[in-house]
């Protein structure tokens, strides 16, 4: 199906199975945003669940910190074709944000310090499958990476791990977000290569 | 930005290299003919496929360098020394080969005529590569803001479409371009050598109250350090859009 490049060998002769089609495998972590990186002061810095009904919980830093937390390895995967293997991680399971909340949503809009949105599934963030992190690789994550804090949903492509995260919005109703609403994906599945809108 | 929302399935087109020129040491521009191509917005991007003989291929992103046009797609690919495909891109692909690419991709990092903003371009590198697709549209423009660009580079001889943007350069018609070398200058050169910094930006930069639109691209490092400045100077952040290369260019 494929046309072949003339000339062209390339350099894996094996497909890696840890790597999902059409990506390649860097050892950096790139940086991938659409504007500058917000500032958010720690002091200033909250986290809201909003349900369905318009119930709230909001966490400070200090109450954030202080919930049950998780090492987390795993794999990244960017829509721009890198993929990082074997991650890193510290943060707070959706399962214990959520756990006082009993909804009937089935989408979730992600909302970050700066204006970006990306939205989910909700049965994508429970059991064990996101986190709002707040470390990387031991350290407190760098602003550039999503500093305080951003979500964690591995098993798909990384825009839907929402830097700077500041709200976790239960929806009846799906809303495409900052980049489903400009071409990419509104599931985005690496393993399925969805990219881009009709993929 | 109406006009990029609405895309249909991306599907993989055969493209034509219908020529190839060097731009410097380090980079090459290749011409492609893509006959079913849609058209796309200064600033977008290309995904590229090249395939072996033996079936395995790989993908990357590239931005698109030329103005809009209806079949031709101008990629300027700098060869990264440990790349896997940007060296067969700018050392082997040569006129009459086939590649495969689907796109346009991306709605954000681009400009069109009907944003009527005066625009500061921020290019790092092969960061001016959207950039000069911008520049080059709004050469063929109808109505044309007032545009500036500040190309950061790391020596004279690695900036990219020197004679183009010589040819460009016209403060009288609302195009300014300034260079500014990180580590070495041409002979008799009066700025300093060194990275972008606040003293440049203010005495460079488009008055807040014009309210500018912001277009940031390069390495990681350049656009953090950059946009940043531009927030301190009082840019509003949503002013500023960014593109941030890591290994390849493009998207989220």
């Amino acid at each position: 199906m494929n046309i072949i490049s003339r000339g062209f060998s390339g350099r894996r002769r094996t497909v890696d199975p840890q790597l999902p089609p059409g990506q390649y495998l860097v050892e950096d972590f790139p940086v991938l945003s659409a504007g500058p990186t917000p500032r958010v002061d720690l002091e200033a810095w909250e986290l809201r669940v909003v349900d369905e009904s318009g119930r709230a919980q909001t966490w400070d830093w200090k109450a954030f910190r202080a919930l049950p937390n998780e090492d987390v390895t795993t794999d990244l995967h960017c829509v721009t074709k890198w993929s990082k293997l074997g991650t890193h991680w510290n943060g707070v399971s959706v399962d214990t944000l959520l756990a006082d909340f009993d909804t009937a949503a089935d989408f979730v809009v992600a909302s970050s310090y700066g204006g970006y949105t990306t939205n989910l599934p909700l049965e994508d963030l429970l059991d064990g499958q996101a986190w709002v992190a707040y470390a990387y690789d031991g350290e407190p994550l760098a602003p550039e990476h999503g500093g305080p804090a951003r979500l964690l949903v591995p098993h798909l492509y990384l825009w839907k791990s929402a830097k700077w995260l500041r709200e976790l919005q239960l929806r009846s109703d799906d809303e495409p977000g900052f980049w489903e609403t400009l071409g990419y994906h509104n599931y985005g599945d690496p393993w399925r290569e969805q990219r881009y809108w009709g993929d | 930005m109406a006009r990029t929302a609405v895309l249909g399935r991306l599907r993989w087109q055969v493209a034509t290299v219908t020529d190839v020129r060097d731009e410097g040491p380090i980079a090459r521009t290749l011409g492609l003919t893509v006959p079913d191509w849609p058209g796309h917005d200064a600033g977008q991007h290309v995904d590229l496929r090249v395939t072996a003989p033996d079936g395995y291929s790989a993908q990357r992103s590239y931005s698109i360098a030329n103005a809009p046009d209806d079949s031709r797609v101008e990629l300027t690919i700098e060869r990264l020394s440990d790349g896997e495909v940007s060296p067969y891109l700018a050392d082997v692909v040569q006129a009459g080969d086939m590649l495969e690419v689907r796109g346009p991709i991306g709605g954000w990092f681009v400009w069109t005529e009907d944003v009527p903003a005066p625009v500061m371009l921020l290019g790092g590198g092969s960061g001016i590569v959207p950039l000069m697709a911008m520049v080059r549209a709004r050469s063929k423009a109808s109505i044309r803001p007032p545009f500036q660009l500040l190309y950061s580079v790391r020596t004279p001889d690695l900036v990219f479409f020197r004679d183009e943007l010589a040819a460009l350069h016209a403060p009288d018609d609302g195009f300014d371009v300034t260079f500014r070398y990180t580590r070495s200058a041409p002979p008799g050169w009066s700025e300093p050598v060194a990275r972008i910094d606040r003293a440049l930006l203010q005495r460079w930069g488009m008055p807040t109250a014009d309210h500018p639109l912001a277009y940031v691209c390069g390495p990681t490092g350049f656009v953090e350090t950059t946009a940043n400045l531009l927030v301190d100077l009082g840019h509003p952040p949503e002013r500023i859009r960014t593109e941030r290369f890591g290994p390849t260019g493009g998207g989220p």
